[in-house]
């Protein structure tokens, strides 16, 4: 092998020795790397009791509840699967509404989830609102022949 | 197989009149485009059905996001090149890569940051997204600092090619970062092998962003390419004569 050979298998190996162990690394790490946990996690038992966690999910149509004279809101986030019912005490992001996804921080109170903050996410798509509201009817009868799908 | 072309390519006074002779095109070009796209998507472009008009900042933060890890790869492969064949003007072009990189990494921070909180409402979290590119941004900076401790070229060069290396392993885990692990931020809308996730009238500004961005990248290489070879060679015959 010339050195210019060995140099480039030197450079080769720095990049694949690297990359396999940052693989192994994040494969060991991959629990503490999801931001949030799904409905269904934390029915399964997954998600730890005693500490802090997040739940993500969408909110679910027609459960956002406001109660009167406070800033008290309740709803149940959903993976279309299992459902997790939320009360939070605060302003709720701008793009916070049902059927959209929302990821909350708190800790589980018996069966309701009480949670401290409340982020809105948002999705991948972009359109104008009038290809929204064509696309709407199909969306929905999406929805409704295939739950499960996010 | 013959190298030939590319040791004349790599001659720094060769590359110094290319990239002179270079500059000014991708300068302009870029400057058009960029313009063109700034009004085609705070104007032209329709408002989301979602995010109403504050969607528009994409037009700034995609652009600089995919520039702050294209940058890196070219900085990565220039560094790897200068490892493996020697060439010194290699080095000069992974460097001159770094502050550009930086700055673009900097901006598709800061502008996620302004985007997060109306609509996500949170300046930042720790997440798999945001967090890793956070990790690039230390990257060029770390880069920047291991090149500027060495008094010696040659020797800062090879100790910060071996860091853009290790640090190429990055860009993938930003880009699939989204579909591996649950984050707030959302997937891929263009970069992804399925149609892309955002209408026609908001896609061709940002197409065209890009593009201006590629420019400017070109634009701003060449310049600080030129600045470094001028550096490099200040003690070189070729440069006296041409002065």
């Amino acid at each position: 092998m010339t050195p210019r050979q060995k140099r480039m298998v030197t450079v080769v190996a720095i990049v694949a020795g690297v990359g396999i162990a940052t693989a192994f690394a994040l494969k060991a790490f991959n629990q503490n790397l999801l931001y949030y946990y799904s409905p269904t996690q934390v029915h399964a038992g997954e998600a730890p009791a005693s500490r802090s966690i997040r739940v993500g999910g969408l909110v679910e149509n027609g459960s956002l509840a406001r109660k009167p004279g406070s800033m008290e809101v309740t709803f149940i986030l959903t993976d279309y699967a299992q459902k997790v019912p939320v009360s939070y005490t605060g302003v709720l992001p701008d793009l916070f509404r049902e059927g959209q996804g929302v990821i909350a921080r708190g800790r589980m109170d018996g069966n309701r989830f009480v949670a401290e903050e409340v982020l809105a996410k948002h999705d991948e798509n972009y359109m104008p609102p009038e290809v929204a509201d064509s696309l709407k009817p199909h969306l929905d009868a999406a929805n409704s022949a295939a739950p499960g799908s996010t | 197989m013959s190298w030939t072309w590319f040791h004349k390519l790599a001659s720094p006074p060769h590359a110094y009149r290319i990239l002179g002779s270079m500059a000014p095109w991708f300068g302009w070009a870029s400057l058009a485009l960029i313009l063109l796209a700034t009004w085609w998507g705070l104007v032209k472009a329709p408002a989301d059905y979602q995010q109403g008009d504050g969607f528009r900042i994409l037009y700034v933060h995609a652009p600089s996001a995919w520039m702050s890890m294209f940058t890196y790869v070219v900085m990565a492969v220039a560094a790897g090149v200068g490892l493996v064949w020697r060439i010194k003007l290699a080095h000069a072009a992974a460097a001159a890569c770094a502050p550009i990189g930086a700055s673009f990494t900097f901006l598709a921070l800061a502008t996620g940051s302004i985007w997060g909180k109306p609509m996500w409402g949170t300046w930042w979290v720790w997440d798999a997204r945001l967090t890793s590119e956070l990790l690039l941004l230390f990257l060029y900076l770390g880069y920047m600092a291991l090149r500027a401790s060495f008094d010696d070229p040659q020797r800062a060069d090879r100790a910060s090619a071996v860091l853009a290396l290790v640090g190429v392993i990055n860009v993938p885990i930003i880009h699939y970062s989204v579909n591996w692990w649950s984050t707030l931020h959302q997937p891929a809308s263009v970069t992804k092998f399925d149609k892309p996730s955002i209408d026609l009238a908001m896609l061709i500004p940002l197409f065209l962003m890009i593009a201006g961005f590629q420019l400017y990248f070109g634009w701003a290489v060449s310049r600080r390419l030129r600045g470094e070879i001028l550096r490099r060679e200040r003690n070189a015959n070729w440069l006296k004569e041409a002065t």
